[in-house]
């Protein structure tokens, strides 16, 4: 590690309910590690270095969502100590996958999972960490894109506004070129709806968007999932591909919540006889 | 010298066409088939087009079909135009550098622009470049788009099948090409018609085996063409009056109607010919010793475009839709003098929900026809909503 240098900002990063995915984009940096090593002192990364420097941070980079009683205090002394706080990824900015648990029973799964489920201690919902405290920026992803994080570190450090765009992906789709899935092969596609940042990786790849970066400015899934089901898409599909990364953070939540309250037959549903 | 008339070309000669156009250092771009649909790639050969091959469009669908013929160019116009080349999707502009002496030096020499040759362009897409052209070749020419512009060389193709979502014969942009062109083509069944639209195309012909085209050829494409244009075309829209309608029809209910469709996703505007809205951004590195000035694709659909200081001016999507449909139909006459649609039909055929520009324009103005006849006043008024 680089020595710590006084006048570059002190940055922490912190983990909530996750898989390490977002942290460990940060590490995937590789050409451009060197460089950050040399704008920031990495003062508190678990995952990167056991040494820790005390606080108050800079910058904070918040991967998770909240999910125990534990967290929802820890988030708190997490955003005093930081003067910038950033979360990173899915499960930070909408609760994630873990947050599914939101529409289900979760004294049933302990039940189901846990050979002992009175040692676990669980909220019932998984939440954002902005549904807790004020949060100064958002980079959406599962995972997040490693260069949005240099950008939005370049961005702070220089003091200028981050080019994170809010747009749809079928915009970085159609900048690249790409044949559209949705259109020439009827597969459906989440990428209208979805916030720009991957480069259109599905679609780069013959595949549909999975909205892992979540709904864009202005989305409008009820408008595409109404087209979705008139070729043939079920709403319990529907419902499904709504909740998968972000299906907590609206209008996905809301769409999806009413598609789930219309349902009624097994067709609807999904299920197969 | 430049001939006049129609030329008769042997369809084994269009390899050596495009064999001599590379010769002469152009990269060489025609239709080709990639991921589900016919697009503009980098060719080498005559075995590239989708020889065989057409398409089925319809509002927010397309499928390659096969032809029952194999015709050269028996297909019409895919996703990508010669936008994408002309003004391409990301730019670099210039770059500065801190020279360590308290200023900056800059890089400001444009990247190298490529010397294309463009094989089997559509009329509806010579008209979107004469229409970009106003934009980036005129009084503030974009040094890159001039480049490129006056190097490329054109093998046009006449339409004959127009496409399920064509409607260039009502904007009077096709199907026939009428000028933008070096050479254009007509596919007959056993060879091609030739016409030579410039020095260049007169010298290209040339290089390839050809020879004078007979009274019958010549008959034979002005009845093709003829019949595309009345009774072939997928789409059509009635342009008179258009603009004055759409203008004075702001607050239509069919503005609510599309406005509750349109995902505001930006592929219409994307896909669009010559649509060249664009975004200008800077990169700064790490060391913040280095920045990078781009430009890349921008869309009036996408929120951050209406940012103006102290808010967004267009935050419904109906006010976009609206600001996309009268700024195509209709101020783009004040602004250019001219239609900015070309009728290619790619922003029906590309919107993932089928939204049709000729579908909305027409509801409004059969409806302010309607009633203009009904009542004999000027503009149908309505509440204005809020
Ligand atoms: S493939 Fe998906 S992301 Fe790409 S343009 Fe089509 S709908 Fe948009
Ligand atoms: S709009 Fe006209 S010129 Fe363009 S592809 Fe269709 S028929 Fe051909
Ligand atoms: S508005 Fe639509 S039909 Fe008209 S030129 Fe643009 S893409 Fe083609
Ligand atoms: S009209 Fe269609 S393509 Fe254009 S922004 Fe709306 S939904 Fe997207």
């Amino acid at each position: 590690m680089a020595a710590a240098n006084k006048k570059n900002p002190k940055l922490a990063v912190y983990k909530f309910s996750s898989c390490d995915g977002c942290q460990l984009s940060l590490l995937d940096l590789e050409d451009e590690l060197l460089d950050l090593l040399g704008a920031v002192n990495i003062s508190y990364f678990l995952e990167a270095r056991r040494h820790v420097e005390p606080g108050p941070y800079d910058i904070g980079l918040v991967e998770g969502s909240i999910s125990t009683q534990d967290e929802a205090e820890r988030i708190v002394e997490v955003r005093r100590e930081c003067r910038h706080l950033i979360t990173i990824g899915a499960c930070a900015t909408s609760g994630g996958i873990q947050a599914l648990k939101n529409w289900a029973d979760v004294e049933q799964f302990k039940r189901t999972v846990y050979a002992h489920p009175e040692f676990i201690e669980t909220l019932d919902t998984a939440s954002p960490i902005a549904a807790h405290v004020l949060v100064d920026f958002e980079l959406r992803g599962c995972p997040v894109n490693k260069y949005q994080i240099v950008e939005v570190l370049t961005a702070l450090i220089v003091g200028r506004r981050p080019q994170i765009p809010t747009y749809s992906v079928c915009v970085e789709c159609k900048r690249a070129g790409y044949v559209c899935v949705l259109v020439s092969g009827g597969l459906p596609c989440l990428g209208p709806v979805t916030q720009a940042g991957c480069g259109a990786l599905c679609p780069a790849y013959g595949r549909g968007c999975y909205s892992c970066f979540g709904p864009c400015d202005s989305a409008n899934p009820r408008a595409l999932c109404g087209h979705f089901e008139q070729h043939g898409t079920r709403r319990g599909d529907l419902v499904r591909m709504l909740r998968s990364f972000n299906g907590y953070l609206e209008p996905f939540k809301q769409t999806g919540d009413e598609y789930e309250s219309s349902l009624n037959t097994k067709q609807d549903l999904g299920v197969r006889d | 010298m430049r001939r006049d008339g129609m030329f008769a070309v042997a369809k084994d000669q269009l390899d050596p066409l495009i064999c001599e156009l590379a010769h002469d250092g152009y990269t060489v771009i025609g239709p080709t088939i990639r991921d589900g649909a016919i697009t503009y790639d980098e060719i080498t050969s005559a075995a590239m087009l989708p020889r065989g091959w057409t398409q089925e469009t319809d509002g927010g669908h397309y499928r390659l079909k096969r032809r029952t013929d194999d015709a050269c160019f028996g297909f019409v116009v895919g996703p990508h135009s010669l936008k994408r080349y002309l003004f391409p999707s990301r730019l670099k502009l210039f770059s500065v550098t801190r020279d360590g002496q308290g200023g900056f030096s800059p890089d400001v020499e444009p990247p190298p622009a490529p010397k294309y040759a463009f094989v089997g362009v559509r009329s509806c897409d010579l008209a979107a470049v004469a229409v970009q052209d106003m934009v980036f070749n005129s009084e503030m020419p974009d040094p890159y788009y001039r480049q490129v512009r006056e190097q490329m060389f054109v093998v046009a193709v006449n339409c004959a099948e127009p496409g399920g979502t064509c409607f260039c014969s009502s904007m009077d942009t096709g199907p026939r090409c009428s000028a933008g062109y070096d050479l254009a083509i007509t596919e007959l069944s056993t060879s091609f018609a030739m016409e030579v639209g410039s020095e260049r195309g007169q010298a290209m012909l040339e290089r390839v085996r050809h020879e004078e085209a007979d009274a019958n050829a010549r008959h034979l494409v002005d009845l093709m063409m003829s019949t595309a244009a009345k009774h072939n075309m997928g789409r059509s829209l009635d342009t008179a009056d258009l603009p004055e309608i759409l203008m004075s029809n702001l607050e239509h209910r069919q503005w609510d109607q599309a406005g509750n469709r349109c995902l505001a996703c930006a592929n219409c505007t994307l896909v669009c010919p010559t649509c060249f809205c664009n975004n200008i951004y800077d990169r700064t590195d790490l060391s913040g010793d280095h920045a990078d000035r781009y430009r890349n694709w921008g869309s009036c659909f996408a929120l951050e475009f209406t940012y103006h200081t102290g808010g967004y001016i267009r935050s419904s999507r109906r006010a976009r839709y609206r600001q996309w449909l009268t700024h195509k139909l209709a101020s783009w006459h004040g602004q250019f003098g001219t239609s900015g649609c070309v009728g290619c039909g790619r922003c029906i055929t590309w919107c993932p929900v089928g939204i049709d520009i000729t579908v909305e324009a027409t509801a409004i103005a059969d409806d302010v026809r309607e009633s203009l006849k009904r009542h004999g006043s000027g503009t149908k008024t309505e509440e204005a909503d809020v």
